[in-house]
């Protein structure tokens, strides 16, 4: 399917949505379309029931987590390089979450259509709509998006922890995670857990 | 009394025991394991106990499914930090004398998980481990293997003296804390009244790592 058409035949459907095409440059080639979370749920129901398209099967919606870059100057040197916008120049400085959905199609036997939605930014405004109603498949991996990377799913109908309990407080999956350190005992420590158990051994082993 | 003697009566018809001997005998034949699993390793143990392997020739076919009638906890699988809590209450559910077999890698020390944050490293971290069985999973042989080592465990342990075991010695706990949900991590990590790291030569070559620290 021709992401191309697909782009301009959900903006003639969808007035007022915003949509980009997130071109994938490796050998698979799987480009995927950017959404703009405001008219989400219009586009997700246009996909779904739109008699050409019918995109009746979400298989698998997962998470990115984009933090923000760590050397500043490399920051700089793009703002100014690419000249963005006040806007832009902040989501490069604070980093950004991303939930990814694959669709296809049963019925028209094509697919996959990967559609993204991306966070303002990694620590408050988190929100994305939730496209369970839509996909009823996307419940519980929308669950685990929230456990897992901190994306709160607006709309989802029993928006809990699904693998971590309700008392747990970090995101395991966001990039700046810190583990619990419980490195006392490593039989076969070496590099990075090497280093945890000396800590707890008095810092030499 | 002399065993030599004991042999002999007991050729003569005549059979001669201790108090001791029956007491342990009776527990080391009868040993009622907790139905439960947690992972692949469950599937070894189930296997275990039917007609192939039978685990029923040791005593010890009868799967309670209550901890209330159960005097083994095979810890079969892999113990997320989410169901330790519940493993460890089952332990504190089952009366004394209780044994525990941690069956499997997981169950030892984490295993191929044991440097990620939601696997518990080993249920030892909370309740007394009697016997460990390595594999992943290991075979049914290793279980019954481990089922014969609990067996001569039992059969050796003294009813008084300071070496008496633990349901005899009142001053020994039977119920262990059940650890809490924190907002990191399992509270407290371990019990260190249980658990103390085992001392492990962690040191490697210099030339494998930088000067710093490390001898």
């Amino acid at each position: 399917m021709n992401l191309e058409s697909l782009k301009s035949e959900i903006e003639a459907n969808v007035p007022g949505c915003r949509l980009e095409i997130v071109s994938n440059p490796s050998l698979s080639g799987q480009h995927s379309l950017l959404l703009g979370p405001s008219r989400a749920l219009e586009v997700a129901l246009f996909l779904r029931d739109a008699e050409a398209l019918r995109f009746d099967y979400c298989s698998n919606v997962t998470g990115i987590d984009w933090p923000a870059p760590t050397t500043k100057g490399k920051v700089k040197e793009m703002g100014e390089g690419f000249e963005d916008d006040a806007e832009e120049e902040e989501a490069q400085l604070t980093g950004h979450l991303e939930a990814v959905y694959h669709l296809y199609s049963m019925e028209k036997k094509h697919g996959p259509v990967i559609l993204r939605m991306k966070t303002e930014d990694r620590v408050e405004r988190v929100h994305l709509p939730s496209l369970t109603p839509v996909w009823r498949s996307a419940d519980f991996q929308e669950r685990e998006i929230f456990d897992l990377f901190g994306i709160v799913f607006d709309g989802h109908p029993d928006l809990r922890r699904i693998l971590m309990w309700d008392e747990f407080e970090d995101h395991p999956m966001r990039r700046d995670y810190v583990e619990p350190d419980d490195y006392e005992y490593e039989p076969t420590a070496h590099d990075d857990v090497l280093r945890k158990t000396q800590q707890h051994h008095g810092g030499a082993a | 009394m002399d065993e030599a003697l004991k042999t002999e009566l007991a050729k003569q018809g005549i059979f001669t025991t201790t108090l001791q001997e029956l007491y342990n005998w009776g527990r080391r034949s009868s040993l009622w394991p907790l139905n439960f699993g947690l992972a692949c390793c469950a599937i070894e143990m189930i296997a275990t106990t039917m007609a192939r392997y039978d685990l029923a020739r040791f005593g010890a076919e009868v799967f309670r499914p209550s901890p209330r009638q159960a005097d083994l906890m095979i810890v079969a699988g892999t113990i997320t930090k989410k169901m330790a809590p519940q493993v460890v209450r089952l332990y504190n559910q089952m009366p004394e004398p209780k044994y525990v077999i941690s069956m499997g890698a997981c169950a030892i020390s984490g295993g191929p998980f044991k440097q990620g944050y939601n696997v518990l490293k080993g249920i030892d971290r909370y309740i007394p481990v009697d016997i460990y069985i390595p594999g992943c999973p290991p075979r049914p042989e290793a279980l019954i293997d481990a089922f014969m080592a609990l067996q001569k465990k039992i059969d050796a342990q003294q009813l008084t003296g300071d070496n008496r075991p633990r349901h005899l010695n009142a001053a020994e706990p039977s119920e262990f804390p059940v650890p809490h949900f924190g907002a990191h991590d399992l509270e407290p990590p371990q019990n260190p009244e249980v658990w103390h790291p085992p001392l492990v030569n962690i040191s490697v070559s210099t030339a494998d790592i930088d000067e710093s620290g490390i001898a």
